[in-house]
């Protein structure tokens, strides 16, 4: 089973070392949505730094969003989402594989990229931990609760719109805390709280993503 | 009519298997038995249910009634539909391990060998998406030969293939048939081969009792 999952994490990798706009294309629209924020709000730094938790959280939303549309999209269309699903092997180690390959090349970057995203933001630099373990914590579940709704609407055309429908209410919570958390850290107080709410989330996600997406796959 | 005697050579049986889609019954009271070392041709219209009996049988299509049984235990299976499953920015090599990986792995030897099987030679490390619809179509036939299956399910495995391809591959059919294995298959072209056994399912189009008398 774990030589399944890597063979879907190796294809995938691959497939995205092949078409990089993949990776970068929410990369570049996170970047623009908190660029263009202090130009619509103020460029006051005492305004930004306040509200800089919030647009970071909500922008890495929508990048993930954006990019989930396809996690089972492509597959189902050319078919080989058929010959995974009919290999000997359990479909939550197939979601689990997809999920992580997401998280990987969508997640991953938005948490090393955002000690820029903050400075930019005039994040106060001691919430700048508070913010990277949050986005760390929290993106693995964006990823996985949004896995549920790429199921759901993997062979629906134009599904990106119901995607979001379906898993906007799912994420309401990790925002909260996420954006509750980096709030925290920047006025010093321990994020300790947060941190296990995003933790229980996270293990949630886990438990409940990998089987509700491989039955949803099956319909 | 309903159980006959399981004997070694059954690889799989249905009974009374029944299909509906959108209101419409496309068969009914489906009672067959696939055993080793045969070639079944699935007939029918268009629409009569050949795609959705093919992959009832893969465990894509949900069965309304009726059940269908394996009969032996880790019976290995392929099914190969219109949608080839190949990722377009690979090569014909990269896709083909993948594939492979699914039903226990193969060697690059052994997919260089495949590929020269079916005729592309030198293609091995071309994008799949600069290939046409035939060579496609044979790197996804490589597979069969990669993989050790039981049975192989092929819905209109000639489409898009050239006249050789379709002598080649029906020699490919009759060497899997040969060595014990199962094919199950849909074309609109009549086999040249011997002894194919042919399903038509316009006989279960829900008018008939099922008792029905093979032809073969």
């Amino acid at each position: 089973m774990m030589g399944f999952m890597l063979t879907i994490i190796r294809r995938d990798l691959l497939l995205i070392a092949r078409q990089p706009a993949e990776l970068i294309n929410p990369l570049v629209f996170f970047v623009l949505v908190v660029a263009l924020f202090p130009l619509g709000v103020s460029p006051e730094a005492s305004i930004l730094s306040q509200t800089a938790a919030g647009v970071i959280w909500v922008a890495a939303m929508l990048a993930t969003l954006l990019s989930l549309e396809l996690l089972f999209k492509l597959d189902h269309e050319d078919g080989s989402l058929e010959q995974l699903l009919l290999a000997p092997y359990p479909g939550w180690s197939l979601v689990l594989a997809k999920v992580l390959v997401h998280w990987l090349v969508s997640g991953l970057p938005l948490v090393l990229l955002s000690p820029l995203i903050a400075s930019m933001l005039f994040l106060p630099s001691q919430a700048l931990p508070s913010l990277m373990l949050s986005l760390l914590v929290g993106t693995p579940t964006l990823s996985l609760l949004g896995a549920i709704g790429a199921a759901l609407v993997t062979g629906v055309r134009g599904g990106g719109m119901l995607l979001t429908l379906l898993i906007l209410p799912l994420y309401v919570p990790v925002i909260i805390f996420g954006a509750a958390s980096v709030a925290a850290g920047a006025q010093g107080l321990p994020i300790d709280g947060y941190m296990a709410l995003l933790g229980a989330m996270l293990v949630f996600a886990l438990m409940i993503t990998p089987w509700a997406a491989s039955a949803a796959l099956k319909l | 009519m309903l159980s006959s005697p399981k004997s070694p050579t059954d690889l799989l049986l249905t009974q009374e298997l029944a299909c509906e889609r959108d209101d419409r019954c496309l068969y009914r009271q489906l009672n067959w038995t696939v055993k080793r070392g045969e070639l079944w041709h699935i007939k029918g219209q268009n629409g009569a249910g050949k795609t959705t009996l093919l992959r009832q049988m893969a465990g894509l299509h949900p069965i309304d009634s009726g059940c269908i049984v394996w009969c032996q235990k880790g019976t290995k299976m392929i099914y190969l539909g219109h949608k080839l499953g190949l990722k377009e920015q690979l090569t014909a090599n990269e896709n083909l391990a993948w594939l492979a990986a699914l039903n226990g792995g193969s060697s690059q030897t052994q997919r260089y060998a495949a590929l020269a099987t079916v005729g592309l030679r030198g293609y091995e490390e071309n994008p799949v998406a600069h290939l046409s619809a035939g060579q496609k179509r044979r790197v996804a036939l490589a597979r069969l030969q990669l993989c050790d299956a039981d049975i192989w399910l092929l819905d209109e495995p000639f489409t898009s293939l050239d006249q050789q391809g379709m002598i080649d591959e029906q020699a490919w059919l009759e060497r899997h048939r040969g060595s014990g294995g199962a094919v199950l298959m849909t074309s609109h072209q009549d086999l040249s081969l011997p002894q194919v056994k042919i399903l038509d399912l316009s006989q279960f189009s829900g008018t008939n009792d099922g008792v029905v008398e093979w032809a073969s």
